[in-house]
């Protein structure tokens, strides 16, 4: 009773300092890194940044509830912390997670803070589904290491001050036991950053080419050659974060969701009717199987691979509503300026790639869930230089 | 909102499963329905007067729990009365009779609920310290096993609530050829049969969204073991020199399958919190649970069957028990439509 009479404190609190410090024009996804910043030190300063990482590297040590809590006050508003969801979702933790001490004190409070903004250095262009089979090389020299290669897809990049890199540090090893993990320094001569535009229009991600880029072997994190298990720590963290929308909020102004369409369309049509009826049906299912979630979590049950089967809907989700709100709109969907409906079918099919495709979701839920028998490889035993890889006709 | 299982109800429904396993396996399930079991769930588990409150001789518990032991039963395709005393028991919970709960309570009394629609219902007039009750009813589930039948009927003051009595004279019942054959119906022909008024009956009585959530438990069990059935097969079946579930065209499907598992799992514990803790949350709930639950375990009922193959379509298999009961559940409450027409006007669209 207490604690919830503390929880409901903790809420009112959360939405005092929300009133007062979000600006009713932030967007979520702005380019105005000042703005961004200067936010997320206060979010930080007022305890609501890293609210269940651990005190003693810079997080506030409570619990989901409290995360929960602050998520769900924070819906009614529009915060610019878009540029740091790489960080908070994804990088952070698994600096926490697998990290030295000296990176966690280096690393987690700046990122808490917004004051040093991350990206994410896995996908290249011949290694997307299959990651482990990328071809960035990372060589040892004394107490460095040199890197050479391409990556791709990499979300805020333009904005980061440094980045998470898997690279091949043994050609000589079959492929998973030949990468190692770094943090990278985004703003060393020979990284190269260039937009690279989505279906949108929009430049939300970039490709990276690095050229004799030097990392100290103090910035390596895990082991030599045990990158890849570093690596899956961090794809858990960000299949989670993106079902739980951890880091992203949700846009409170969605055209696709129910509440929008509502407004659209003729609610009397039986067949519009039915179709609102369908969308509430999967909205909820959905959102009820991420509190579910949440709440093993709580328990102590960690979700594990399940956070795949969420993804994998949030992704149908995201794109039967961008199709369904198109639809319902009729002609007037497809025109006009930045029409907010022909940019959530443009975006829609970006949930379903990115942070793993759909097919990739079924198989970790078919291997790790279901337990189903692995699909007979040819990649696992022979050495990474001897393996195909990328596109080859 | 309480979306987890407590330890206690985790207890409950392994309890359950490996009762179940053991004195109510498919062969056995196959062979209809049998009062030995019947009374040994009520009698060893005290299952029937799981909702039943204490001061009646239950163990007044609620809906949570209640979700927990249908799903079990759902699991197993338990044959028998079990769901429609249940459904009576929800009735009763609403408009308490002592004598009825006390005996559902003690496995005594085997009892169903029936809700004719519109023009089909049922009149009943005085008849010495009772009523006498006309009418017929086409479909009534375990209308052959139940001694009692609870249903609304019309009279000079309204709607009420009647309990008549099925052993009785003006009784006729003839049982129904069903598609599910491992749970029966019976058409029954009430001509002044005895009954006794228990109350009013009014529309909005909240009995209809609890027998929704009670179903939709069911159908998430049935839901359940039709995946487990087909996960379990995946990993020993073998063609072209691999396990059928190491392809991918059978790994999705299972895959997808399990996404409605997830998402129908979660919607029953939130129907049923909303059913124990949250009224004004249940119409919207009971409704969701139908319209999701509902087609979720017929479409995991009919993938399973069909990635089965052709063993799958036959009659010694035992996929199509599980098809044929998710169908029947699916329109036991009535057409499908009617719980997504309900969501409509509770959304206020």
């Amino acid at each position: 009773m207490n604690l919830d009479v503390n929880l409901a404190e903790y809420r009112r609190t959360a939405r005092t300092w929300l009133e007062a410090n979000a600006r009713a024009d932030d967007a979520q996804e702005a380019d105005g890194i000042a703005r961004a910043k200067e936010f997320m030190a206060r979010l930080y300063d007022a305890g609501y940044s890293g609210i269940t990482w651990p005190a003693r590297w810079g997080g506030q040590g409570l619990t989901q509830a409290e995360e929960r809590a602050f998520a769900a006050e924070s819906r009614d508003f529009t915060l610019p912390t878009y540029v740091f969801s790489i960080g908070l979702g994804m990088t952070g933790p698994t600096l926490v997670d697998r990290g030295t001490d000296a990176q966690r004190e280096r690393f987690v409070r700046p990122l808490l803070r917004g004051e040093e903004i991350w990206c994410q250095l896995f996908s290249e262009p011949g290694a997307g589904s299959d990651v482990a089979s990328l071809q960035t090389r990372a060589v040892r020299d004394g107490d460095d290491w040199v890197v050479n290669g391409q990556k791709v897809w990499t979300s805020v990049a333009h904005h980061a001050d440094w980045g998470l890199l898997l690279a091949r540090t043994d050609v000589d090893v079959p492929k998973h036991k030949g990468l190692t993990m770094f943090v990278v320094n985004m703003r060393h001569p020979g990284v190269t950053v260039r937009p690279l535009k989505d279906m949108s229009g929009r430049a939300n991600f970039n490709e990276i080419f690095f050229d004799d880029v030097t990392i100290p072997d103090e910035h390596r994190v895990g082991e030599v050659n045990d990158g890849w298990s570093v690596a899956v720590t961090t794809l858990l963290h960000e299949r989670l974060s993106i079902s739980s929308g951890v880091g992203m909020g949700t846009r409170r102004d969605d055209p696709t969701a129910l509440d929008g369409l509502r407004r659209l369309v003729d609610t009397t049509d039986p067949l519009v009717r039915d179709e609102l009826v369908e969308l509430h049906i999967r909205s909820r299912a959905l959102a009820l199987f991420n509190q579910r979630l949440a709440q093993e979590t709580k328990a102590g049950v960690f979700p594990g691979a399940r956070g795949s089967a969420a993804k994998l809907l949030l992704a149908e989700l995201t794109m039967y509503q961008a199709d369904l709100a198109t639809r319902l709109a009729g002609p007037s969907a497809v025109v006009g300026e930045d029409n907010p409906l022909s940019q959530a079918i443009s975006l829609a099919p970006g949930m379903a790639l990115g942070g793993g495709t759909n097919e990739i979701m079924r198989n970790i839920v078919g291997d790790r869930v279901l337990n189903l028998p692995p699909e007979p490889r040819v990649d696992k035993t022979v050495p990474f230089k001897d393996l195909k890889v990328g596109t080859q006709a | 909102m309480n979306l987890v299982l407590s330890p206690e109800q985790q207890e409950l429904r392994d309890t359950v499963r490996s009762f179940l396993g053991t004195v109510s396996p498919l062969p056995k399930v196959r062979e209809g329905y049998d009062p030995d079991v019947y009374a040994r769930l009520n009698g060893e588990l005290g299952l029937s007067g799981l909702i039943v409150p204490e001061e009646y001789g239950g163990s007044g518990a609620g809906f949570a729990e209640l979700a927990v032991v249908l799903t079990e039963t759902g699991a197993a395709l338990l044959p028998g009365p079990f769901l429609a005393t249940t459904f009576a028991a929800i009735a009763l919970t609403r408009v308490p009779d002592k004598e009825l709960l006390t005996g559902i309570a003690e496995g005594r009394v085997v009892a169903t609920l029936a809700q004719p629609a519109g023009d089909d219902g049922l009149v009943a007039e005085s008849a010495d310290g009772g009523v006498a009750v006309r009418g017929t009813l086409a479909r009534v589930l375990g209308g052959m096993e139940a001694g009692v039948l609870l249903v609304p009927a019309r009279t000079g003051d309204g709607m009420v609530l009647v309990a008549v009595d099925l052993t009785g004279e003006g009784v006729t019942r003839t049982p129904l050829e069903t598609l599910d054959i491992t749970r029966g119906q019976a058409r029954i022909e009430l001509d002044g049969a005895r009954g006794r008024v228990l109350g009013a009956s009014p529309q909005d009585d909240g009995i209809g969204d609890r027998l929704a959530v009670a179903l939709a438990a069911e159908q998430l069990g049935v839901l359940r073991a039709s995946l487990d059935s087909i996960v379990a097969y995946a990993k020993i079946r073998v063609a072209f020199g691999r396990y059928i579930g190491s392809y991918q065209g059978v790994k999705h499907k299972l895959a997808d399958m399990h996404c409605k598992l997830e998402q129908a799992e979660s919607i029953v514990r939130f129907a049923a919190w909303a059913a124990d803790e949250s009224p004004e949350e249940l119409p919207a709930a009971a409704a969701l649970a139908q319209a999701y639950v509902g087609r979720a375990c017929f479409e995991v009922a009919r993938d399973h069957l069909l990635l089965h193959g052709g063993i799958g379509f036959t009659w010694e298999h035992d996929a199509h028990l599980f098809y044929k009961r998710a169908k029947t559940d699916e329109v036991l409450l009535g057409p499908p439509r009617i719980h997504r027409a309900r969501l409509a006007d509770l959304l206020e669209l």
